[in-house]
């Protein structure tokens, strides 16, 4: 599929030299929000050439840049289609493009005008003025449930292949239906870490997203216990469920930190140098836990 | 932003106050209110919201803020890690 506009100045209904040109990115999705936002007003929109790519992630690789918005502006010729000299940017595209030097290398100034497009109307009507509420994130329920199926799809082939081995190594020690059991044990952690986590998100206890993503794991694994009859293992199979389910969960609540708009480089990189070791801790004594069950 | 705590005391985000000449474009380009104008220059309010999107070190005409700025995901971290020691190829971490 193909999820780009061909980069360049758009027209929307009749705009003439005095109306506002806004800025977007070449990713359909985002060119289409604008649009529709915009319906029923005379405004220039100015696409930029970011591959496809959403403006948030876009400004981060640069390529919602400084150089490429001066490039599409001499492109598009756009100080000859213009009085003006003002562009309306996204918020969240200010960290690929310096207004300054926009401004000494074109001369045309730039405005930070909403972090939503569906601000825009709003802040055209208010004499292009920012609210506090325009530029603050906002990470609501909806907004992290739609996030819920892109993280099941990137966790799907890893899952796969993990899900197998575990099924093959289950199922030799403890037989088939044991195999099965750890499957859906070993799934149902996936899902505490990509799906549970970020919908409980904010009620969640503790800062740390590879901690919330533990309790979810351990919320599955009493789950599970209670499911699969527990009180019928061995002492050591609990323990390695117990020890292993919040290890995956944890590492898939941790991954979600890329996808929230407040968490920070130097807060991932800290909860990983705890949390992974961690991990792997837990998975490494609940192998050792099931092997000892076994042979005991 | 209201609801969300990450981690407190991790932001690389340093301010120059030496440098900074008030424009407020800091101010304008953060989503998570971590500067607010005081006088005639910039202060940081509520650094711990800083998520080190890297916008304002990027705006600022000064040159007075730095901050460690980049991919923010443990997958992305952990391709970034393995590349510096050489042991994948390049390539893009994500968003893509």
């Amino acid at each position: 599929m193909n999820y780009m506009v061909p980069p360049g100045l758009y027209a929307i209904g009749n705009p003439d030299p005095d109306s506002p040109v806004l800025v977007t990115a070449n990713y359909k999705m985002s060119y289409d929000i604008v649009r529709s936002v915009l319906k029923g007003r005379n405004c220039w929109l100015l696409v930029l050439e970011t591959y496809g790519i959403n403006v948030w992630c876009a400004a981060g690789e640069g390529t919602f840049g400084t150089k490429e918005l001066i490039r599409r502006i001499g492109v598009s010729e756009l100080a000859g289609v213009v009085n003006h000299r003002r562009l309306l940017l996204p918020i969240l595209g200010a960290p690929g493009v310096a207004a300054h030097e926009v401004k000494k290398q074109t001369g045309f100034g730039v405005a930070y005008a909403a972090i939503r497009a569906r601000d825009i109307p709003e802040y055209l009507d208010n004499g292009m003025v920012t609210t506090p509420a325009m530029r603050e994130m906002t990470f609501t329920a909806y907004e992290r449930a739609v996030l819920v199926p892109v993280e099941l799809m990137e966790a799907l082939k890893p899952s796969a292949v993990a899900a197998a081995a575990i099924f093959v190594v289950a199922a030799a020690l403890q037989g088939q239906a044991a195999g099965l059991a750890a499957v859906c044990a070993y799934l149902g952690a996936v899902l505490a870490g990509t799906a549970i986590t970020p919908l409980l998100l904010p009620w969640l206890p503790g800062r740390s997203f590879a901690f919330k993503g533990a309790l979810t794991g351990l919320a599955w694994s009493a789950v599970f216990y209670l499911l699969a009859q527990g009180s019928g293992w061995s002492p050591f199979a609990a323990a390695a469920a117990f020890l292993m389910l919040p290890a995956v969960s944890s590492f898939y609540a941790l991954n979600f930190t890329g996808c929230t708009p407040f968490t920070s480089r130097s807060g991932v990189k800290k909860e990983m140098r705890v949390a992974l070791p961690a991990m792997a801790c837990a998975l490494v004594a609940g192998v050792f836990a099931a092997l000892i069950g076994k042979f005991i | 932003m209201k609801g969300f705590d990450y981690l407190r005391n991790v932001a690389t985000l340093e301010l120059n106050s030496e440098k900074c000449t008030g424009c407020g474009r800091c101010v304008e380009v953060c989503p998570h209110q971590v500067f607010a104008l005081t006088g005639k220059k910039t202060g940081l309010v509520n650094l711990d919201a800083c998520m080190e999107c890297g916008a304002c070190a990027k705006n600022c005409p000064a040159g007075a803020l730095q901050v460690d700025a980049g991919v923010g995901c443990a997958a992305g971290l952990i391709v970034e890690w393995l590349r510096d020691r050489n042991w994948i190829g390049a390539g893009k971490a994500c968003c893509s």
